[in-house]
């Protein structure tokens, strides 16, 4: 198929003074080709990144304070988002004399059990996890956070964001002074 | 005893076809992939595990490492009525030829009162050396913005203006910038939006995997 025809027509008869002239055959040698074929072929394949860019649905609710949801302290987990991806958490209400106790801190890596665990031992209807971020928590954990409960398949509107109060700032800070996170 | 004479093969494969098939893979590749727009803020959006594909035609909210806010109008056919309206809004008294030029760049990422001198520097300003859009609670210039963006698309489905807010940050942008922008968007009335992230698999074992499954049976 790659070939020419290279010999001569057979029709006419060369004299004796005729020189025959070398069949140079004209077959090139395809494996170079191939080879910056194949090259180029993984180059674009691993330098082109598949992923696509998704988008996540973001609802957030209205500021209207008629409509605030009552929590039950049985079913609340609150989970803090703070400074080098530290997750901090406590159920129901934090109570001044257990306080040290209550206010417990994780990571991203053991948030999703301790959500599971909560989300099994609690009555559907009374679940509710209270997110707060930190000031030097980043939109990365926020995002992430909200993955998780997704990942964790916690109904929308049994999570929340919510604001930090100055108890919880200040716990923080503490924790990570003695965990000594900067 | 005569001997067996072997007839003498050639080991040179006819490597045509092989060149084909890298070519053909090659041209499916280069056109299969879709040529992204060359990103002039380098941002690394966070992973989630949404499948849903992000729009094409959005009006995009950027926010960088750094905390600043830019804004990315990709409707066409709305962009000349947000920004005029801005214009008319806030009165800039904007000369058309700046109105022109702004309509032309491809990021919205000034604050007011540097947005005329920056039209009329020589050189255009890359993204990268703008200030951004302030976001303050004292000055909240991204609300007026996201404002003129709904007077622009009032009377019209209100669901495809949702579906074309698209929040897109950097991973380690500081909370407080994501809430300003949340803030933002929620002076205008607007509670549903989208945030851009990268995709990613659903961890194995997990409630979401079991329940995907579930519902493939």
């Amino acid at each position: 198929m790659a070939e020419m025809d290279t010999s001569s027509g057979g029709g006419h008869k060369k004299g004796p003074g005729v020189k025959k002239s070398k069949k140079l055959s004209t077959r090139v040698d395809l494996t170079p080709m191939v080879d910056l074929g194949f090259l180029l072929l993984t180059f674009f394949v691993f330098t082109t990144t598949m992923s696509q860019s998704t988008a996540m649905n973001m609802n957030e609710p209205k500021d209207d304070p008629a409509a605030q949801m009552k929590v039950k302290n049985s079913g609340a987990m609150t989970i803090l988002l703070g400074k080098g991806n530290q997750v901090y958490y406590y159920y129901g209400q934090l109570m001044p004399e257990t306080i040290s106790e209550d206010f417990k801190s994780t990571n991203f890596a053991g948030i999703r059990k301790l959500i599971l665990e909560k989300k099994n031992a609690t009555p559907i209807d009374d679940l509710m996890y209270i997110i707060k971020s930190d000031e030097k928590s980043t939109f990365k954990n926020a995002i992430d956070i909200l993955d998780e409960m997704t990942i964790c398949a916690v109904p929308p509107g049994h999570y929340a964001e919510v604001d930090m109060v100055e108890v919880e700032k200040m716990l923080i800070q503490k924790t990570e002074e003695a965990n000594g996170i900067k | 005893m005569p001997k067996v004479k072997l007839p003498r093969k050639s080991t040179i494969v006819d490597m045509t076809a092989m060149c084909d098939v890298a070519f053909l893979l090659l041209t499916f590749f280069i056109l299969a992939t879709k040529q992204k727009p060359p990103e002039v803020l380098s941002v690394k959006t966070p992973t989630s595990v949404s499948s849903k594909a992000a729009p094409e035609k959005s009006l995009l909210i950027t926010m960088t490492k750094e905390g600043k806010v830019f804004l990315m109008l990709g409707d066409e056919t709305k962009k000349d009525a947000i920004i005029d309206d801005f214009n008319t809004t806030r009165g800039l008294q904007l000369t058309s030829a700046e109105l022109n030029k702004l309509k032309k760049s491809e990021f919205i990422g000034h604050p007011v009162n540097k947005l005329k001198s920056a039209l009329n520097a020589a050189q255009e300003i890359p993204p990268s050396m703008m200030d951004g859009i302030p976001t303050d609670s004292t000055n909240n210039e991204l609300a007026y913005w996201i404002r003129s963006i709904t007077n622009a698309y009032k009377g019209e489905d209100q669901r495809s203006l949702q579906e074309m807010i698209l929040v897109k940050g950097d991973g380690e942008a500081e909370y407080p910038v994501f809430k300003k922008v949340k803030e933002a968007l929620k002076a205008n009335e607007i509670f549903k939006f989208r945030i851009v992230t990268e995709g990613e698999a659903v961890p194995i074992g997990s409630e979401l995997y079991k329940t995907g499954k579930d519902e493939k049976h």
